[in-house]
């Protein structure tokens, strides 16, 4: 066969009705931010820290939906800063509300005597035995009883407990109307749990301290019990089978008597002086026991839900601060690597002056003058604001001048791309990396800052409706040694936030790090 | 003569930025409302004396006559409050001496600690030692200073009463800023600072370390047959303190800004403690001569660490190609 002359109609294609083109890969591609999630998934230290980070956001958003009793403006001044106390935890021993001490005497006969007074019914005089079950007993443990000797070379006997100290409120006078004490009546009589208790009688030379309503048996000195069945005064010490005397006021008829008249008003509106068992009081108020996740803080509010409230004005503020850096300091940036010459040196000048004003002097500056018309919340973001795009913009500025002179970009160029084209389309997606983990760690720093300048006053977020963690630090600095509960959870919160969202961070720049591929394999 | 000129070039550059800092912060500062105490007689002197030195004229005016006091009398205003008449400049200074002590202090005692736990995590890289620095330094740099501070005060104050809750007052301590009782009462405030402190070095000195250690010099060094320890002695570590020893200067100059938290949870009288009574009080000449402290301590420090780079290490002599 003569192969220079093939007659021409024995060609036939080969790929005559197919197309011909690459095969499609049979597996996904993996791009970059794939890659990043990738290696980001292998450092269990940076997973941990994002779940944790999770589990923070959750508490701070379904706190408020699970706690129905109350809500971050409720607020009860009379259980200002007492500890945990939450009704079925109590059962299990822990959040009981208890705070070790130890008491004299005196003091143990007195927190003895709540429960007695609250199961006294009509004046009947329970012993120290018989309401030593009661709800209304603020001890909850009792130690070995020691002896001490006092200066006075006496010796003395002092109680190791544990005390309740919601039920330690024992007893209080308070001032209502008259129609408000129908109510409680009634209120009483429908459920059963008795809030008025009679009044003490404090002008016969029995009454220890007038004002405290706990003192409702006969004492003398210092608040010692006394018995005057014999016609002395004999002073008592503590035993189960103790029966204190009572120092209820009575009337001509030898009736007791619940209520005094102070002043005021008719039928309605006369205002009366009652004595109550806060305890049940608060029931009244509040249709519940007093549930507290983590106790009340210094002013009284539920700080469970106030540390959630606070998570959640500094995870806003942080992540508003941290978008709005994010694109300042991207476009700021993107300009000065793109353009280089006189429009990088100009705007480098700014961005020098701006970063030499120190942070502190910018907050204060803003507070001082803006904090009036705006409220603190965006004096404070504009703050952060002022200088806080400029370590993002030398990021974004390194990065264009990394990538400006590369070949691509000068195809894409000579392909008649324009400026702006080639800024956003060609080159901001190298440096979106860098911008993503510098805007995750700034979250961090926002949230350090923030309660720095709470706890040194120069901000003021604190308020009815909201707190930021700094503030309930900043009310809890001078008072925490005698109540710690009340610094320890909101720097605990602080401290765990700081560390994850580092952690977090560490592990967004090691997977995002281009030169780090491929190392751990 | 290159580097001179860099050099000249840097520090006129920062104090055109600080001029211009010292301007907005002049403005915003005599834009705000000033008060006369409830006294009537004090509100009266303190008005003639406002209306004499120049402080109802016009903003550029006063502006001028601010510049011009700073210039031929060093004069930075005057306390009005905080200390009645007291040039604002003295009570600035008077307040140095704790601020930079306490500062001083923790500095000397976390940098050795720091940069030896840095070494020794370098060299036990990814062995259970270095992992446990690493984490102890992840944690400790994590945690604000004022949870430091607060468990100092619990633990050495309360639980075990080793030392006072706040720093001495000078007459308490004997009258000086340097006796031992005075240094004894610091320690708190010097530990609370430390952690940080010492944890930041450490993972900066890990860092720069590991990278030195895997370069191809290293492997050069020991192939010529230095040993492990000679050849991380002399060249890892030199290189390695190229830049942590600008760090360290840098902190240096820092120590007079100080830490405000710190200063308020030990109550040391210091230049932070001014910052923020001045703030209460509304003495704004004392607030304005602390801004300007504040940004000329920052502006400093950073152009000390830039320049100090170029004399430690020749081969990045900046502004020489």
């Amino acid at each position: 066969m003569d192969r220079n002359n093939i007659p021409k109609e024995k060609f036939t294609f080969v790929n005559a009705g197919q197309r011909i083109s690459d095969k499609k890969f049979e597996d996904k591609p993996i791009g970059y931010f794939k890659d990043a999630w990738i290696r980001f998934r292998k450092s269990k230290a940076s997973v941990a820290a994002a779940i944790i980070i999770v589990g923070i956001i959750l508490y701070s958003f379904l706190t408020p939906l699970l706690i129905t009793s109350h809500d971050a403006t409720f607020m009860c001044g009379t259980y200002a800063k007492k500890p945990a106390r939450v009704t079925w935890l109590r059962e299990l021993g822990i959040a009981t509300g208890g705070v070790k001490t130890t008491n004299s005497e005196a003091g143990f006969v007195k927190l003895n005597a709540i429960a007695v007074g609250a199961e006294s019914k009509d004046g009947q005089v329970v012993s120290m035995g018989q309401a030593k079950d009661s709800p209304y007993h603020p001890v909850l443990k009792t130690g070995a009883p020691y002896q001490q000797e006092q200066p006075n070379k006496k010796l003395a006997t002092y109680y190791p407990t544990t005390v309740d100290t919601y039920l330690e409120v024992g007893f209080l006078y308070v001032d209502v109307e008259q129609a408000e004490y129908q109510k409680i009546a009634d209120w009483q009589a429908q459920t059963g749990l008795q809030v008025l208790y009679p009044l003490v009688d404090t002008q016969n030379g029995y009454c220890f301290e007038p004002e405290d309503a706990n003192f409702w048996y006969k004492t003398k000195g210092k608040g010692i019990p006394v018995s005057t069945a014999t016609g002395k005064d004999i002073q008592q010490t503590y035993s189960e089978e103790l029966v204190l005397e009572d120092n209820y006021k009575r009337d001509a008829d030898g009736n007791l008597m619940y209520s005094q008249y102070t002043g005021g008003g008719d039928a309605q509106t006369a205002q009366l002086r009652v004595r109550v068992l806060y305890y049940n009081y608060y029931q009244y108020l509040y249709g519940s026991v007093p549930n507290y996740l983590l106790g009340t803080d210094a002013q009284g509010y539920d700080l469970a839900l106030r540390i959630a409230g606070g998570i959640r004005l500094s995870l806003l503020l942080a992540v508003c601060v941290s978008v709005i850096n994010f694109l300042i300091g991207a476009a700021y940036g993107a300009v000065e690597g793109y353009y280089g010459g006189t429009t990088d040196i100009v705007l480098s000048r700014v961005t020098d002056i701006l970063s030499g004003v120190p942070f502190i002097v910018v907050v204060t500056l803003f507070q001082i003058h803006l904090a009036k018309q705006v409220g603190a919340i965006p004096s404070l973001l504009f703050a952060y604001v002022l200088t806080g795009w400029i370590g993002t913009a030398s990021r974004v500025r390194t990065q264009f001048y990394r990538f400006k002179n590369q070949e691509y970009v000068m195809a894409a160029r000579t392909l008649g791309a324009r400026d702006r084209r080639i800024i956003w389309k060609h080159i901001f997606p190298n440096t979106l990396g860098t911008i993503i983990t510098s805007s995750a760690l700034v979250i961090p720093g926002v949230i350090l800052t923030e309660s720095m300048l709470s706890f040194l006053g120069i901000i003021k977020l604190g308020g009815a409706g909201q707190t930021s963690l700094g503030t309930l630090l900043s009310d809890a600095s001078t008072i925490w040694t005698n109540y710690p509960h009340l610094m320890l959870y909101p720097a605990l919160v602080i401290s765990l936030l700081m560390i994850c969202f580092n952690l977090f961070g560490n592990g967004l720049r090691d997977a995002f790090n281009p030169a780090l591929r491929g190392v751990e394999d | 003569m290159k580097m001179f000129k860099y050099v000249l070039k840097r520090i006129l550059l920062m104090f055109f930025v600080f001029f211009v800092v010292t301007t907005i912060c002049f403005m915003l500062i005599r834009l705000l409302p000033r008060e006369l105490p409830q006294d009537k007689n004090l509100a009266d002197a303190i008005a003639a004396r406002w209306d004499a030195l120049g402080y109802n004229e016009p903003l550029i005016v006063q502006f001028g006559i601010y510049l011009r006091n700073i210039f031929t009398k060093l004069d930075f205003g005057t306390s009005w409050y905080i200390q009645y008449r007291e040039p604002a400049l003295d009570l600035l200074l008077s307040r140095l001496a704790p601020t930079v002590l306490v500062n001083t202090y923790a500095l000397v005692f976390s940098i050795p600690l720091g940069i030896l736990l840095g070494i020794y995590a370098a060299i036990k890289k990814n062995r259970w030692q270095d992992t446990l620095i690493s984490t102890g330094v992840m944690v400790f740099v994590s945690v604000p200073s004022y949870v430091y501070a607060f468990l100092v005060q619990y633990f050495l104050y309360f639980k075990l009463d080793l030392l006072p809750l706040t720093v001495y007052s000078l007459a308490d301590a004997g009258g000086s800023w340097f006796t031992g009782k005075m240094f004894y009462s610091m320690i708190p405030p010097i530990l609370a600072l430390s952690f940080g402190e010492i944890a930041g070095l450490c993972r900066f000195t890990r860092a720069e370390l590991t990278e030195t250690l895997t370069s191809d010099y290293m492997l050069l060094a020991r192939t010529k047959g230095l040993s492990r320890g000679q050849a991380t002695a002399r060249h890892a570590l030199k290189n390695a303190m190229v830049p942590i020893l600008p760090m360290i200067i840098g902190s240096f100059i820092s120590v007079m800004s100080g830490s405000l938290v710190i200063e308020r949870i030990f109550s040391i009288p210091g230049v932070g403690q001014l910052y923020i009574q001045s703030i209460q009080l509304f003495d704004y000449d004392v607030f304005m001569v602390d801004c300007i402290f504040y940004s000329f301590v920052g502006l400093l420090a950073g152009i000390v660490v830039d320049l100090s780079y170029g004399f430690i290490d020749p081969r990045i002599r900046m502004g020489e190609k």
